[in-house]
């Protein structure tokens, strides 16, 4: 009878129910089911991301899925954001594009994070993908405007191109140009990141002149505000936009004329750039300040009345991204203004203007965001960094934000207590893994003991990536994290006593996760050697630029380790200052 | 086999009692309610536990006291405190790491002046008490300490708010000054942020420190090359393997040494460090760029 069933559905069908299941679980799910359901789905499947671009090789993908279009690959471990990752360590996507080359011509789509792209990269995706549509290159480096020239003049039929927060060697402005005049399919374009004092800005004129279903554009700082109303008014279907410089002596004209050219975009909700920020210009955007749902003024010095003006006329706002600035009054103020004003606030970001100054400047404090709590109840996601926290204000958010997914808090001076208690702030975080339930990221800061830990093994059930810096007493903390929280995909770690004792009793654990960084804690590298040897689904590397592992004793704490697991066994481009724990791999230095 | 399951067994029980001994002071609700969590996870731990004993019972030739896993914590890196220089220098470990470093004489001086809080760097602790005289305090980090990536602000932020700064009053901690460092024949290039040293012999021990094989020749009482004197600066040329140049703000590429530190800091886009025989090329205009600013 069961064999009936299998058989009375033909592949095409199949395929084409197949087709409406879109999300990676879900396709994940349906290859289990059965050997035939495997290879079909495997011959349709269109889009595939890798979470870790060493845990499987471009060989294996390409073996499994034949047919892929869409790609997305994620490299450096994000503490590399941080500048804990030397360079040099990895990440290279050459190996990846030179095998998809030959098996995918017809990818149209590669989103790449934390990644090293070369020009050479750039230029092999230029000659190998006819069809090519999107690129996203998110926070990546080693390329220079030359490669983004290959891809410019080649692609026909580009829609994407996003260069958020990258590296870009910019050698010459004259690569815009290099859109040939029949390429008139861009969607987005993101070059916020190009520091290049001369872009070529008749060349994006003309390119945004001729592309009608331009929808977002973000501009770097080298274009200043007297050119923006010549951009707007040539794209007024624009949906999202990000300024260059927001700097200008104020000119009555050019004001008018910014001000008529922002009114004509009807489609506007979201906004960002801003560097450089003259107060007398801000008014030009209230026309379109009721639209808004985004505002990114986390470049923008301004200071906190004008933006507590701007956010006012803004009741729609979901997302707010903005710069702390250091002043002799309260900004506590200007959020308070922000909760009344904006209900719909769904992401809050909460940059410092001065992270390393030693005054602790009383302009913004946890009052802030206790008040963005009470006034925001849709409140999902939360980075905020302040010099003083309390276990009470903690509490209070957790209690009044319960469907927060993302927390991130950080308090700058590292081990800062309870102000008001001098108690560690596990009682604190205690609570907002504890109200809410359907947390996925939390960033802590601050005194900790291996308490908060244990609540967050107990509580964090839902927790998918978690990040700890100077906190946790012992191995406790540790084995708290690994044994209990059983939705754990990234952990990070760096400056705590945690050492071998938790991480080997849960070496299995390690199998469930995407990746583990460790830096300045205690794993010795004994640990990681029989971590190496017995986990063979692991790569354990041990990363220290001052001296080999080997060459102190066994019992003595690696440097920095990075445990991923991964079906591709020991990588091979590892600098000299990366060793692999895998037995296969003899140390060759 | 029966030993390794034994100390695997007692680790465990270490843990629970640990546990028990910490379940007495939380404050999560009742006594048995928090005892039998304890109990609770203790008992998952004991379950994975135990597949690491067997898993390593199986291994015959795994042994324990040579790799000294006898899951003990490694000598004295219960470092629990500030993080203080003197405390950690205290540990015997760092001490003898110290002794490894000073042998091959890399001088970390970059390091203690910075008075990072990294655990397990470490630290020149005759440097320390010349440079920070933080000594004297442990319970504050001393004033302007930077710990390496912390706050975790993105080095793209921190350039940026460095650029919007017109007059930084703290010069020394305004945001970063990250440069790329290329090497002719090394096959990656390096960053680093010059803001994090003084003068030109900090830069030049950084550099040694990521590229073996260079170091920077004599460059005179103030770390400066005198352009005046040809023959002194041919024969620096010629001397040294590589020679560190570096591209300016006005896009010309000159020899690293030429201004004093600070103009150096705040013109310098870009570090390469060349061949001596390829850095002649590049004399003769710094020769011309110094004339002209004299």
């Amino acid at each position: 009878m069961q064999k009936e069933m299998a058989y009375s559905f033909p592949d095409e069908v199949l395929k084409h129910v197949f087709s409406f299941i879109q999300s990676d679980k879900d396709r994940n799910a349906v290859s289990l089911v059965c050997k035939s359901w495997y290879e079909i789905e495997r011959w349709c499947r269109r889009k595939v991301f890798i979470g870790n671009c060493y845990a499987v090789s471009p060989r294996m993908v390409i073996r499994r899925f034949p047919e892929v279009r869409s790609i997305e690959l994620k490299g450096k471990p994000h503490f590399a954001d941080f500048n804990l990752v030397p360079d040099g360590w990895g990440g290279y996507v050459l190996q990846w594009i030179a095998e998809m080359a030959g098996a995918y011509p017809w990818l149209g789509e590669i989103r790449l994070k934390r990644m090293v792209v070369t020009d050479e990269s750039l230029e092999l995706i230029a000659k190998s993908f006819k069809n090519f549509k999107v690129l996203v290159l998110f926070s990546c480096e080693g390329f220079s405007t030359d490669g983004l020239a290959a891809i410019a003049a080649s692609c026909k039929n580009l829609r994407e191109l996003d260069l958020r927060e990258s590296e870009v060697d910019d050698l010459s402005g004259h690569w815009l140009a290099q859109f040939p005049e029949t390429c008139t399919s861009l969607v987005s374009l993101n070059i916020s990141c190009l520091g290049s004092d001369e872009v070529s800005f008749s060349a994006l004129e003309r390119l945004v002149d001729r592309c009608p279903n331009l929808r977002s554009l973000q501009l770097n700082r080298a274009v200043t505000l007297d050119k923006i109303a010549n951009i707007l008014r040539r794209a007024p279907q624009l949906v999202d936009f990000g300024t260059g410089n927001y700097a200008a002596e104020l000119q009555p004209d050019v004001f008018s004329n910014l001000a008529g050219a922002f009114s004509s975009c009807k489609e506007l909700k979201s906004l960002s750039g801003f560097w450089d920020v003259v107060p007398a210009y801000l008014p030009a955007l209230y026309s379109i300040c009721p639209r808004l749902t985004s505002l990114n003024l986390s470049y923008a010095t301004i200071q906190s009345p004008d933006l507590i003006k701007l956010v006012s006329h803004c009741p729609r706002l979901q997302r707010l991204l903005f710069l702390i600035q250091v002043l002799d009054y309260v900004e506590d103020s200007g959020l308070e203004e922000l909760a009344s004003s904006c209900k719909d606030l769904q992401e809050l970001r909460v940059f410092p203007s001065d992270p390393f100054g030693v005054e602790p400047n009383v302009s913004l404090t946890e009052q802030g965001l206790v008040a963005v709590s009470l006034g925001c109840p849709k409140l999902q996601s939360v980075l905020y960094f302040c010099r003083r926290m309390s276990n009470a204000a903690l509490v209070t958010i957790a209690q009044n934000c319960p469907n927060l997914t993302r927390f991130r808090l950080c308090i700058i001076e590292p081990k800062t207590p309870d102000y008001l208690t001098l108690e560690p702030l596990d009682a604190g975080f205690g609570a907002i893994v504890e109200h809410c339930k359907d947390l996925r990221r939390l960033s802590l800061s601050g005194l900790l003991t291996d308490h908060v830990f244990e609540y967050i093994g107990t509580y964090g059930k839902k927790l998918e990536m978690l990040s700890v810096a100077f906190a946790g007493d012992s191995d406790l903390g540790l084995h708290h994290v690994l044994s209990g929280c059983e939705s754990l995909r990234k952990l990070e770690i760096r400056d705590c006593p945690f050492g071998d004792k938790a991480l080997l009793a849960n070496a299995a654990k390690l199998e469930t996760m995407r990746s583990l960084w460790m830096s300045s804690c205690a794993v010795s590298f004994g640990a990681c050697k029989l971590l190496g040897q017995k986990m063979p689904k692991l790569n354990v590397e041990v990363i220290d630029e001052t001296e080999p592992p080997d060459s102190r004793p066994e019992s003595y704490p690696v440097d920095k380790l990075y445990i991923y697991r991964s079906v591709a066994g020991p990588r091979f481009d590892m600098p000299p200052f990366v060793w692999s724990m895998d037995e296969a791999v003899k140390i060759l230095h | 086999m029966m030993s390794l399951q034994k100390k695997l067994k007692h680790c465990v029980n270490e843990i629970k009692e640990q546990g028990e001994t910490e379940a007495k002071a939380i404050q999560i609700g009742s006594k048995d309610r928090s005892k039998k969590r304890v109990e609770a996870s203790c008992f998952v731990s004991m379950e994975v536990g135990r597949k690491m004993a067997n898993m390593l019972g199986t291994d015959h030739d795994l042994n324990f006291k040579e790799t000294e896993l006898c899951l003990g914590l490694p000598g004295g890196i219960a470092v629990v405190a500030a993080g203080n220089e003197t405390e950690s220098s205290s540990s015997p470990k760092t001490n003898g790491k110290r002794g490894f470093s000073e042998t091959v004489d890399l001088k970390l001086n970059l390091q203690s002046k910075e008075s990072t809080m990294d655990l397990n760097k470490n630290l020149d602790d005759n440097g320390s008490k010349e440079k920070s005289g933080s000594a004297k305090d442990p319970a504050k980090p001393p004033a302007k300490a930077q710990v390496v990536g912390w706050p975790p602000v993105r080095s793209y932020r921190k350039n940026i708010m460095a650029n919007q700064k017109n007059s930084s009053e703290e010069s020394g901690n305004s945001g970063a000054a990250l440069v790329k460092v290329s090497m002719d024949g090394a096959p990656y290039l390096r960053k680093v942020d010059l803001k994090m040293y003084k003068s030109y012999q900090e830069l030049s021990d950084a550099l040694a420190k990521m590229f073996s094989s260079f170091t920077m020749g004599n460059y005179g009482p103030q770390g400066m090359i005198d352009f005046m004197n040809e023959s002194k600066l041919m024969d620096l040329l010629n001397s040294s393997d590589y020679v560190p140049s570096y591209e300016d703000k006005d896009g010309d590429w000159m020899l690293v040494g030429d201004v004093p530190w600070q103009m150096f800091v705040d013109s310098c886009k870009r570090l390469r460090i060349m061949k001596g025989s390829e850095a002649i090329g590049l004399a003769p205009r710094a020769m011309e760029k110094c004339k002209s600013r004299a």
